[in-house]
């Protein structure tokens, strides 16, 4: 699959610099603090997963990066240049792309439609052509839907959507929030292959997930995120031979 | 006879009223509020356009001065519906708490109607004025019989206009933008879509088809005064509710229903109660299609 974006400038990704990095991120939602001054970093190529109990603060801590809500302290750094005082719009014309918790798929628009509105901010015809290509190569369920409205699509087809919308932005860095929360077992195993797929092509890519397993198999780094604070960290192979993380997350 | 000529007279109001809805639904769809000083802009656009026209020759210059004057009206329209949103709502936007986020830009929205009403009174006084006749004659139609050139002209402009406005939000991106917000503002926001711009647009839009219907429906009435906002804004409002408010179909259906009512309801002896009809018509249909008659109350999937 094509990832090169038309316009901005491929990054290599051996330059030893992280592409994302937060420190000490707080949020409040109100009075109450959601994140308690989380530091970490993604670099080019990686897959890194970011595991923690509900209530953990992983969703609000992607909604962060991609600058859904006001940070109350620390900073947030993109490919070297501070992005903490941006817009979302912002993070998605340099090359982030978010798959949000729940999805968000336009269920009153088609899936063509829904696809050509994750191009929106290049909307080069020629483009948007080769990428709708490329989406429909990834999940050949949507190329047999494209006419249907999106509200139409089964929970798993919808997070392809939702997956594939994200890719139409040809993202530098992908961040997916819980791709397989309520999601058949069979359609779970075609979504991983996909991000599988989009990592092999160069996307690097920051996964929430409640399936510890699963997201300690497809990535090379983890967080553990607990009450607003990253509790542990380290190689996933690590993690998953970690006693304390085997006892809270891998159910034995 | 009588029954097709008053329901070629009852297209013709309704298109007027559909092209009022149309703003009403709209401003729903991207903020999920009823835009009240909707009725105002489309009073203010009558008066821009009144004197617009009246400067560019009037009844003297029918076509330039028509053209031009409607534009001018538009323009006008657009930056007044602009800046009260600007000024009054977007201040408030994402401010407050609970059933405050909704009622406050609500009360806001009822005192920017009232201001404007009052300064159209300060600026052009209480009385009617005159609206130059840009058309004169009659059309001997087939089938329909009597049909005024101005009517005509006003059925048939304004269902040009909706046609391109179906075009416009279906096929271009402003219009996928537009769908995306009305249905997910926070998803629109990681699509890179700069809603505050989407919205400002989506105003400029309302308010300058508010300003084709003022102009068109001053062409019919032969006047213009402060308070033609109120008449016509709430039929236009019933219109947008009945159709499905935040459904675009749904308020031109709904401003043709309403505009052929009325002239049904005028060839029987019950011609003052157009307006309790309307209302009774729309509690009949919102009991039996809480969502209007287009709307869809849509699940999401979990
Ligand atoms: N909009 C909100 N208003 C108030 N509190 C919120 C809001 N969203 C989240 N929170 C709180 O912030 C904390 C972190 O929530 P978050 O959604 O980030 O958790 P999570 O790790 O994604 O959980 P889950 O696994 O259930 O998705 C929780 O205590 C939650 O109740
Ligand atoms: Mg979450």
């Amino acid at each position: 699959m094509r990832t090169a974006h038309p316009t901005r400038p491929r990054r290599t990704s051996a330059d030893g610099k992280p592409l994302l990095s937060l420190e000490d991120v707080q949020v409040s939602y109100g009075g109450i603090k959601a994140l308690r001054g989380v530091s970490l970093e993604v670099r080019s190529g990686e897959i890194v997963a970011m595991i923690g109990a509900n209530g953990a603060g992983k969703t609000t801590t992607l909604k962060t990066v991609m600058r859904l809500l006001p940070l109350s302290h620390g900073t947030i750094t993109y490919a070297g240049e501070m992005v903490s005082g941006l817009g979302p719009e912002e993070l998605v014309s340099r090359g982030v792309s978010l798959v949000p918790e729940g999805r968000a798929i336009f269920p009153n628009l088609t899936v063509r439609e829904n696809l050509e509105v994750g191009a929106y901010l290049h909307k080069d015809a020629k483009t948007m052509r080769e990428t709708i290509e490329d989406v429909t190569a990834l999940f050949p369920r949507l190329g047999e839907r494209m006419k249907q409205e999106g509200g139409t699509l089964s929970g798993g087809e919808q997070q392809m959507l939702a997956i594939g919308r994200a890719m139409m932005a040809r993202p530098e860095l992908l961040l997916l929030d819980e791709p397989s929360l309520g999601i058949a077992p069979k359609l779970v195993q075609q979504i991983f292959a996909a991000i599988r797929r989009i990592a092999e092509a160069g996307v690097t890519i920051l996964l929430v997930e409640q399936n510890t397993r699963l997201a300690l198999q497809v990535s090379h780094r983890a967080y553990v995120l607990r009450t607003g604070e990253i509790a542990l960290s380290g190689s996933s192979a690590e993690l998953a031979a970690n006693q304390e993380v085997q006892a809270a997350y891998l159910g034995g | 006879m009588k029954l097709l000529e008053a329901l070629m007279t009852g297209l013709t109001q309704g298109a007027m009223v559909a092209l009022v809805a149309l703003g009403y639904t709209m401003v729903y769809g991207v903020l999920k509020l009823i835009n009240f000083a909707h009725s105002e802009v489309f009073m203010m656009g009558a008066y821009i356009g009144l004197f617009a026209i009246l400067g560019l020759g009037g009844a003297g210059n029918p076509v330039i001065a028509g053209v031009a004057g409607t534009v001018i009206a538009m323009i006008g329209s657009s930056l007044i519906g602009i800046t009260v949103e600007r000024v009054a709502y977007r201040p408030l936007r994402g401010r407050g708490k609970g059933a405050l986020t909704r009622i406050t830009p609500l009360v806001t929205a009822l005192g920017v109607s009232v201001l404007l009403q009052n300064l159209a009174q300060l600026l052009f006084s209480a009385r009617f004025r005159p609206y130059p006749q840009l058309f004169t004659g009659t059309l001997h139609l087939p089938v329909v019989g009597g049909l005024s050139t101005s009517r005509a002209f006003i059925l048939v402009a304004s269902i040009v206009i909706m046609v391109g406005l179906e075009l416009l939000v279906q096929r271009t991106w402003f219009g996928k933008a537009m769908r995306a917000l009305s249905t997910n503002e926070e998803a629109a926001r990681l699509m890179g879509i700069r809603t505050s711009r989407v919205i400002a647009m989506t105003f400029a839009l309302g308010s300058s088809l508010a300003a084709i219907g003022a102009v068109l429906f001053c062409l019919d009435q032969s006047q213009a005064y402060p308070t033609m906002g109120v008449v016509i804004g709430t039929r236009a409002f019933v219109a947008a509710v009945l159709g499905g408010i935040g459904n675009i179909k749904g308020a031109m259906l709904g401003g043709l229903l309403i505009g052929v009512l009325g002239e049904m309801v005028k060839l029987t002896d019950y011609s003052g109660g157009v307006d309790v009809l309307v209302f009774v018509v729309l509690i009949v249909v919102l009991l039996l299609r809480p969502a209007g008659l287009l709307g869809t109350s849509r699940v999401e999937k979990v």
